[in-house]
């Protein structure tokens, strides 16, 4: 009895997923009349637009992933290891772009460093790119740091640091040989993480005016009736991808020691 | 230390700038880099939207452009926007908390659980354009399901059932996809730390099903259940791509209504627009705070 | 037993293809307090849960004071149970807490807070019904489960190794109260641990338990110095065992590492050349002769524990070793190792083991 209302709730709520992802792949296959085909795939990866707003999105995505992970693994190693008081107000922080919409934040970018401001990020594709950075980084932020300080929480740093400072280890060293190894599996799902959510990233770069992969999506939604369905099928893909190799990363990930108690 | 007097101005030198650095604040210099980002690209840039809906055009306080928020236009954006974020919040924990206990709770076979925790970190990232075009491929009006009923049964999805993908109806049911599996991701180490023998203990103290549900499980559940629905409210409130996926700019929503703002100022003042997205701040944060005010009267059990 | 009060008969629980009790019987008499002791996985803890109702035996049936509950619900039973830890419930105060049982069953509010308090007091925790748990350290935790588990009068007191996770002081003391309450109110009580000197020092009456059945039912002193079978014998307390062999089953001798034991009449049914296992508690060897003591063998000190009042000695017997405790006497030094010694026992206290 119990067992099966479980079954149906689950099989019920199981349509909310299974039903789109069927929609989108089915109507993907559907540009040829009266039969499936890749046509619509074909359509679009033959658009040189796909291929040069992907390609901005990707490099964009590592540009983020390599300055959030430099920006958030010393902060979380440092405020575990010497300013432990200091947590509250940096978790806080970094839950704030769960609170405040994307859309406001990117509207203070625009407001705070426009041509005529002291800091013209947007006078200039570069700078309009390092603020688009800046804001990935921002939305990011909330997954990174929780991958990173759940990484940190399951090794010791304290005694690892004074481990290798008693062998005579400086900052860089115990930093790069000894902190970051350790918290690599963390480090690695935020990185999969960020790509995932910078990738398809819509407003910032709309509002922006880059010519990133979520404006063309777009642009493509708005146009065609086949191509956008196989864009979701590829998206799709990629955020399986992403949270894949999480979860491959994730289990080859050496196991910490075993405590004593 | 070394007994040895040679060695023995070094070790004063070293103690010597160890206890510099004690004075200085030097610990500090390690968060700087984070608070300084923090600073510019997150806490300045909200800030200076605060400050720009208190400003009118000749740069003094005002309370205009707040006072003029009022308008048809903009009640109704700021309304449908709470509602779609309401309901799909709301539906979103019902239904994935439903799933979260079949899983746990429910004795379905154990395998089912790590693929539904995957699959739900999967589509909870999966939001934005790519899942209003697959929606649209599903149940817009050329869609696999629409097309299905209506060649197979003659029903008319529309007329039927009055189902409109490009509505706030169609909003909700296309936000389900994310907020379902992210309330699943939530919930279920939550129902996971429901220790067995609270159930057995209340069990054996005559308590039926639903009295151990009542007046143990559910108000141990209630905090995180109201973090998430805080969460999932914010998360739909801020969303800006899939709506402008399904129905496009004409879609009256606060976000919508901001990104038109942003690009071609359709409100005809600045200051306005700097108070529609003050609004939206204050919208997620009173939310926010009212799920602090209610977790802190929930929580009095927690350390 | 007279008048046994819950009567268990021919239980038996399988999960699957593992049987983890089998055909299990006990009869338990009003007031009675009984003790089920067993390593992990011996089946004490399942037979506990059949009798609470969590698990429905696979066949078999329980019967509490008169009445077939087999096939009732937990929560129809009328039964108060104390698990191992954390089982308060963390968002209840204490008071709520042990009210819980009389609130679901629809007691009137100050009737239920007049027993609420009642029971706190007996607890000997009365001005502690507004705390949460949390606010609790381990044992004064396990104490509001036992006055939650006695507040709705229950029938029958079930106690799943409710001590075995707080620390060493607060279990002896906690163990002597729960005894007390028990006592006080007369409760039938069931009592699961894997701790031989917890069963010993609170029951009435022992099962000890292994594989799934009862190995002897009996008084602490019983089970203590006559174990029926091998295993009650090293299962409870400590126990010296020299493998011998009968070298002359009419006469009762035993030869043991060359040297020969007369125990006549003790040999119930060996033949010679059977193999024998005889245990010996180490209070009950003397360093030696001693009068009483009708059997001696020969060995050498090997080790010498001082442990305060007592001297734990272990004495070589060519192949095995014996350990046995001498009080301690500041006019005598302690042996030392390498001496030549005797040690001397009566053979009444010696325990053929089959």
């Amino acid at each position: 009895m119990k067992r099966a209302i479980a079954w149906i709730a689950f099989l019920l709520g199981s349509l909310i997923f299974i039903l789109p992802l069927v929609g989108m792949t089915e109507f993907s296959l559907s540009m040829r009349r009266g039969e499936y085909s890749f046509d619509a795939y074909a359509s679009v990866l033959a658009d040189p637009q796909f291929r040069q707003t992907f390609t901005y999105s990707v490099v964009m995505a590592l540009f983020t992933i390599v300055f959030g992970v430099l920006l958030v693994v010393p902060t979380a190693y440092w405020v575990r290891l010497k300013m432990p008081g200091l947590r509250p107000v940096v978790e806080f922080i970094t839950l704030m772009p769960l609170v405040i919409p994307a859309i406001v934040i990117v509207f203070g970018y625009i407001r705070l460093y426009n041509t005529s401001s002291w800091l013209p990020l947007t006078g200039s594709s570069m700078g309009t790119d390092i603020l688009l950075m800046f804001g990935y980084t921002a939305l990011a932020l909330p997954y990174m740091y929780r991958a990173v300080d759940t990484g940190l929480r399951s090794i010791d740093v304290a005694t690892l640091t004074e481990a290798a400072q008693s062998l005579g280890a400086g900052w860089p060293t115990i930093f790069g040989r000894v902190i970051l190894p350790n918290v690599f599996v963390a480090v690695l799902s935020g990185a999969f993480l960020t790509f995932a959510i910078v990738i398809g990233e819509f407003t910032l770069a709309a509002l922006l005016n880059r010519p990133a992969f979520g404006p063309y999506l777009q642009l493509v939604g708005a146009n065609k009736a086949y191509e956008p369905s196989a864009l979701a099928v590829i998206s799709f893909g990629i955020t399986w991808l992403c949270m894949g190799l999480i979860q491959i990363v994730a289990r080859l990930a050496p196991k910490p020691p075993t405590q004593l108690h | 230390m070394s007994p040895h007097p040679p060695s023995g101005g070094a070790t004063e030198r070293m103690s010597q700038t160890l206890s510099l650095s004690r004075r200085l604040p030097t610990q500090w210099l390690g968060v700087v880099p984070f608070f300084l980002f923090a600073l510019l690209f997150l806490i300045l840039p909200a800030l200076s939207i605060v400050l720009g809906a208190f400003r009118g055009p000749d740069g003094g306080f005002t309370l205009a452009n707040i006072v003029g928020l009022n308008t048809p236009t903009i009640r109704a954006a700021y309304w449908v926007s709470i509602y779609v974020s309401f309901w799909s919040a709301l539906l979103g924990c019902l239904i994935g908390f439903a799933m979260a206990a079949a899983t746990v709770l429910g004795g379905l076979p154990r395998f089912i659980r790590s693929p539904l925790l995957t699959f739900s970190g999967v589509a909870s990232n999966f939001a934005g354009l790519p899942l209003a075009f697959a929606f649209i491929a599903t149940i817009g009006p050329a869609g696999l399901i629409t097309v299905w009923l209506r060649t197979e049964f003659g029903v008319n999805l529309r007329a039927a059932t009055g189902f409109n993908l490009f509505s706030t109806t169609g909003l909700i049911a296309t936000y389900m996809f994310f907020q379902v599996p992210l309330m699943i991701l939530i919930i279920t180490p939550a129902l996971d730390a429901l220790r067995r023998e609270w159930r057995e203990a209340a069990e054996i103290l005559g308590a039926t099903g639903a009295q151990y549900w009542r007046m143990v499980a559910f108000p141990i559940l209630l905090p995180s259940l109201l973090g998430t629905f805080a969460l999932l409210f914010a998360n739909s409130f801020g969303a800006v791509a899939t709506a402008f996926a399904l129905a496009g700019p004409q879609l009256n929503i606060a976000p919508i209504l901001l990104f038109s703002q942003i690009r071609g100022d359709v409100l005809g003042s600045p200051g306005l627009g700097y108070a529609l997205a003050f609004g939206m701040i204050v919208i997620t944060g009173l939310a926010n705070a009212l799920y602090l005010w209610l977790r802190a009267r929930t929580e009095r059990w927690q350390k | 037993m007279a008048d046994p009060f819950l009567q268990i008969e021919h239980i038996r629980k399988s999960f699957g293809p593992t049987t983890v009790v089998q055909d299990f019987n006990l009869d338990v008499g009003r007031g009675e307090f009984v003790s089920f002791l067993g390593p992990s996985g011996c089946g004490k803890t399942t037979v506990l849960r059949m009798v609470a109702g969590f698990e429905e035996p696979s066949s078999g049936r329980i019967v509490v004071a008169g009445k077939d509950v087999t096939r009732l619900k937990p929560n129809q039973r009328n039964v108060g149970m104390v698990f191992q830890a954390y089982a308060l419930f963390p968002n209840l105060t204490v008071a709520q807490n042990v009210g819980f049982g009389l609130k679901v069953a629809g007691m009137p509010k100050p009737d239920a807070d007049r027993r609420v308090a009642e029971m706190l007091n007996l607890i000997k925790l009365p001005e502690f019904g507004d705390r949460y748990p949390y606010q609790l350290s381990g044992g004064q935790q396990q104490r509001v489960a036992l006055a939650r588990a006695l507040a709705p009068k229950p029938k029958l007191l079930l106690l799943d190794e409710p001590l075995s996770a707080l620390d060493a002081k607060v279990r002896v003391s906690l163990r002597d109260e729960i005894r007390m309450i028990q006592k006080e109110l007369g409760i039938t009580t069931i009592f699961v641990t894997h701790d031989q000197e917890e069963a010993l020092s609170i029951s009435d009456r022992i099962v000890v338990m292994y594989g799934g059945k009862a190995e002897q039912v009996g008084t602490p002193f019983e089970i203590y110095n006559r174990p029926a079978t091998k295993f009650v014998a090293n299962f409870v307390g400590t126990l010296n065992v020299l493998e011998g062999v009968v070298s002359d089953a009419a006469a009762g001798k035993v030869r043991i590492s060359s040297q020969e034991l007369s125990l006549k009449g003790k040999l119930n049914g060996s033949k010679t050349g059977d193999q024998l296992s005889l245990a010996l508690r180490p209070e009950a060897i003397a360093l030696g002769p001693k009068p009483g003591h009708d059997a001696s063998l020969q060995g050498q000190i090997a080790d010498v524990h001082f442990l305060g009042s007592v001297i734990r000695v272990r004495v070589g017997l060519g192949s095995g070793i014996v350990s046995l405790d001498t009080f301690n006497n500041s006019a005598t030094p302690p042996p030392t190792v390498g001496d030549k010694t005797e040690i001397s026992f009566s053979s009444n206290d010696l325990l053929v083991l089959h």
